[in-house]
C-alpha cells in the first residue's frame, strides 16, 4: 500500500518493546504508561523507560486509570494504586483473581473477584456485595455513587452506601462488559452471543444491537455522548444515541472497514474521531464527519492484535499496545 | 500464529481419585508447566504452581438451544491465562464429582475466543473400581462421566477381586466401548495415557472401533456374574471370540456401518436433523464416511447438538470405502437411527 504523507500518521508513532501483553495504555500525569500482563507498569519519561512492579510474580489482569492514578488487579488477588512513582496496596482477596476494576475521576474505585464486588469511595471507605454469578464488567454511573456490574442473566445496579439490594436489569444470557452512557440514560452490555444488550434506565426498555461476527470487547462513547463505538466486526460499528430512545429502530454507522477484526476502539476526548485497533496490529483514526481514514500503524508482516489504547486528556497523543508486547505513542502533528 | 494450548478435562465421581491423578501428573518429571483449574478448592493440596480455584458456572446460551450450555468460569479464567502465554504449556481442568462434562467440552466448540487460544485434548474420567457399579445405578452424573470419556482410569483395582474387576469393566463397556480403559492402583498410569491424546482432533479420528478390540484383547471377556438386566449374546467381531455383554438400561452406544458410500445430499440433512431432535440425548457422536465421488474421507464428531466435520485424508488404495457412525447416548432410538442412516447409502 502506498502511503501518502498527507493522510498517514505512521511517521508520528514511536514504538517501544515492552515484552508482555499490554492490558492498558494510558497517560499518568502526562507520561505514557502501559500496564502489562507480567505485573509491571512501564512509563515513558524523557525518552527513558521506567518500570514499576505492581504485581510481583503475578499476572496483571485488569487496570483502570484517571489522569494521575492507575488502579490494577491481578491473579495475586491484590488491588493496587500507583501514581507512577509509588505503589500502594488497596486490598487483597486471598486466593482470588481480580476480574474487573474501574476507577472514576473523583477517586471512587470498584473491583470484582468472582461473585464479590467491592466499592471504595474517595475517602477510603469500602462496601461489598455478593451477586448470584461471577462479575465480568464494572462501570460507574456518571451521577451519584452508583455502580453497574455485568454478569450471567443481567446487569446489577448498586448504591454501595444504601442498605438495599442491587437492582437487577434482567436479560437471559451471559453479559461480559458493561458501559454507561455519559448522560446516564443508557446501560449497555456486551454478550457471549456476539451482540450488545441495552436498557434505557428511565423505563427499563430493552435495546438489542446484533450482527457482530465476534464478541464485542471494547466500547467507547463519543465526548458528546451521541455515539457508541464498538469492536467485534471487520469495521468499527457506531450506534447513534442522539434520539430519545437511543439506537432503537436506527441503523448503525460503520467506519474503518478492513479485512480484519476490530479489537479495540477509543473515541477522541473532544472531537468526533475514533481510534480503531485491529487483530492484525493495524491502527487507524477515523473522522466521522467525512469518513476519512488515517493509518497510524500498518504493519506489513504478521503482528499481534491491538489490546489496549488510551488518549491523553487534551487528545494530542494516543498510547496503544499489543498482545505481543509492543507499545506505541502517536503524537498528532499540530 | 500462536500454538493452541491443550486442555485436559479430568472428571470422576467423588472419591474416585481425581486429585491423586492430578498430583501424579503434576509431580512427574516431564518438564512441562501446567495451569490447573480446580474446584473444591483447598480440600486436598495440589502441588502445582499455577492453580486457580473456581465455582463451576454453567451458562445457557441465549439462542434457544437447551443443550448449548457452556462453562462461564472456564471462559473467564482462560481469558486471564491467555494474557500470560509462555508461562505454562498445558491446562488441566478438574471438575467437581457431580459435574456434567458436556458444558466443558461445548465451551471449546461454542466460544470462539476459547477455541482460538486452546483445544480440548481429552476428557479423562477416573472411576473407582469398588464403587463404580453402585454409582452407575444411583448416580446419573457418574454414568454421564463414563459415557462422555475418551480415557477412563479404573482406579483402586487392587481393592476388588479379578471377577469384580471384570464385572465393572463390562459395565463400563456396556455404556462406552470406545474409551481407552486403564486399570490402576493410586492412579499410576503412564502420562501419555492421559495427556496428548488429541481425542477431539478430527485428523486423529482414524478408525472408530471399540477400544477393547485394540487394547484389551488379552483379557478374558467371559463373565461369571450376571445381574437382572444383563443378557448374553454372541459377537461376531474381528477378534473372533464371543463375550458376555452387559446392557445398561438407559445409556448405550449405537454403531452402524454401510459397506460403501453414502450420499452427502441425504446424509448431511439427516445428521443435522438428528442432532437437532435427538441432541439432548446424544452425548458423543463420531463418524468416518465415504461420500460418493469424493476421494477424501469425511470425518465428524459431535457433542449433543454441536457437530464438527471436515474432509480428511484421501482413502488409501486398497482401503475399503466404508461409512461408519457411532453414537453414545441416553435412550437412543436405535431403530430410527439405523433406518435413517442406512437410507443415506449412495
Amino acid at each position: 500500500m502506498r502511503e501518502d504523507p498527507a493522510v498517514s500518521l505512521t511517521g508520528h508513532v514511536v514504538e517501544t518493546k515492552v515484552e508482555a501483553h499490554v492490558v492498558a495504555a494510558t497517560f499518568l500525569s502526562g507520561l505514557p504508561a502501559f500496564a502489562l500482563a507480567d505485573g509491571c507498569l512501564v512509563l515513558q519519561a524523557d525518552n527513558q523507560l521506567r518500570r514499576l512492579v505492581l504485581h510481583p510474580e503475578a499476572t496483571l489482569l485488569a487496570a483502570s486509570s484517571s489522569e494521575t492514578r492507575l488502579a490494577s488487579g491481578g491473579d495475586d488477588g491484590r488491588v493496587v494504586f500507583t501514581d507512577g512513582h509509588e505503589v500502594r496496596e488497596i486490598a487483597r482477596e486471598t486466593g482470588q483473581w481480580i476480574d474487573a476494576i474501574v476507577l472514576r475521576a473523583d477517586g471512587a474505585l470498584a473491583w470484582s473477584s468472582s461473585k464479590t464486588v467491592r466499592c471504595r469511595d474517595s475517602a477510603g471507605l469500602t462496601k461489598s456485595v455478593r451477586l448470584a454469578s461471577s462479575v465480568r464488567g464494572l462501570a460507574f454511573l456518571p451521577k451519584g455513587y452508583r455502580l453497574a456490574a455485568s454478569h450471567y442473566n443481567g446487569v446489577s445496579l448498586w448504591f454501595p452506601n444504601a442498605e438495599a439490594n442491587p437492582d437487577l436489569l434482567a436479560w437471559k444470557g451471559s453479559h461480559i462488559d458493561v458501559t454507561v452512557s455519559p448522560d446516564g440514560r443508557f446501560i449497555i452490555s456486551s454478550m457471549q452471543e456476539n451482540c450488545l444488550h441495552g436498557w434505557k434506565l428511565a423505563d427499563k426498555q430493552n435495546l438489542r444491537m446484533s450482527g457482530y461476527p465476534a464478541k464485542t470487547r471494547s466500547l467507547s462513547w463519543s465526548h458528546d455522548g451521541n455515539w457508541l463505538a464498538t469492536s467485534g466486526a471487520d469495521a468499527c460499528i457506531l450506534w447513534p444515541f442522539q434520539a430519545k430512545n437511543g439506537p432503537m429502530g436506527q441503523a448503525p454507522r460503520e467506519c474503518g472497514g478492513r479485512p480484519a477484526r476490530v479489537t479495540k476502539v477509543a473515541f477522541h476526548p473532544s472531537a468526533l474521531i475514533v481510534a480503531i485497533g485491529y487483530e492484525d496490529g493495524w491502527l487507524m483514526l477515523c473522522r466521522m464527519s467525512d469518513g476519512a481514514e488515517l493509518p497510524v500503524r500498518a504493519p506489513t508482516e504478521a503482528a499481534g492484535a491491538i489490546s489496549a489504547m488510551g488518549w491523553d486528556a487534551q487528545g494530542r497523543r494516543l498510547a496503544f499496545g499489543s498482545r505481543t508486547g509492543e507499545a506505541f505513542v502517536l503524537t498528532l502533528p499540530s | 500464529m500462536d500454538q493452541k494450548i491443550p486442555v485436559t478435562v479430568l472428571t470422576g465421581y467423588l472419591g474416585a481419585g481425581k486429585t491423586t491423578l492430578l498430583n501424579r501428573i503434576l509431580s512427574e518429571p516431564h518438564g512441562k508447566k501446567f495451569a490447573v483449574i480446580v474446584n473444591e478448592f483447598g480440600e486436598i493440596g495440589i502441588d502445582g504452581d499455577l492453580v486457580v480455584g473456581v465455582d463451576e458456572e454453567v451458562f445457557e446460551m441465549n439462542n434457544g438451544c437447551i443443550c448449548c450450555t457452556v462453562r462461564g468460569d472456564l471462559i473467564r479464567i482462560l481469558e486471564g491465562l491467555m494474557k500470560r502465554r509462555g508461562k505454562f504449556d498445558a491446562i488441566i481442568v478438574e471438575t467437581t464429582g457431580l459435574a456434567d462434562p458436556a458444558p466443558v467440552a461445548q465451551t471449546f466448540f461454542v466460544d470462539a475466543d476459547v477455541s482460538n487460544a486452546a483445544f480440548l485434548d481429552a476428557v479423562v474420567t477416573v472411576a473407582d473400581a469398588k464403587w463404580l457399579s453402585q454409582r452407575l445405578k444411583d448416580a446419573p452424573e457418574a454414568k454421564n462421566q463414563i459415557a462422555f470419556a475418551d480415557v477412563i482410569v479404573l482406579n483402586k483395582s487392587d481393592l476388588v477381586s479379578p471377577a469384580e474387576l471384570r464385572e465393572v469393566q463390562a459395565r463400563i463397556r456396556a455404556i462406552n466401548p470406545y474409551a481407552r480403559l486403564h486399570e490402576s492402583v493410586r492412579c499410576a498410569v503412564p502420562l501419555d495415557a492421559v495427556l496428548g491424546r488429541k481425542a477431539f482432533d478430527l485428523d486423529r479420528i482414524l478408525a472408530i472401533e471399540p477400544a477393547f478390540l485394540e487394547a484389551e484383547h488379552e483379557h478374558d471377556h467371559a463373565h461369571e456374574h450376571a445381574g437382572d438386566h444383563d443378557h448374553t449374546h454372541g459377537h461376531d467381531h474381528q477378534a473372533g471370540h464371543s463375550h458376555r455383554h452387559y446392557h445398561d438400561e438407559d445409556m448405550q452406544s449405537v454403531a452402524i456401518e454401510i459397506d460403501g458410500d453414502v450420499d452427502p445430499e441425504k446424509f448431511l440433512p439427516w445428521i443435522n436433523n438428528l442432532s437437532q431432535t435427538e441432541g439432548p440425548n446424544i452425548l458423543r457422536s463420531k463418524g468416518i464416511l465415504a461420500f460418493k465421488g469424493e476421494p477424501k474421507r469425511f470425518v465428524f464428531q459431535g457433542v449433543h447438538m454441536i457437530l464438527d466435520g471436515d474432509l480428511q485424508r484421501d482413502w488409501q488404495p486398497g482401503e475399503a470405502r466404508r461409512s461408519k457412525i457411532v453414537f453414545i447416548g441416553r435412550d437412543l432410538k436405535q431403530d430410527m437411527i439405523r433406518t435413517g442412516f442406512l437410507a443415506c447409502a449412495a
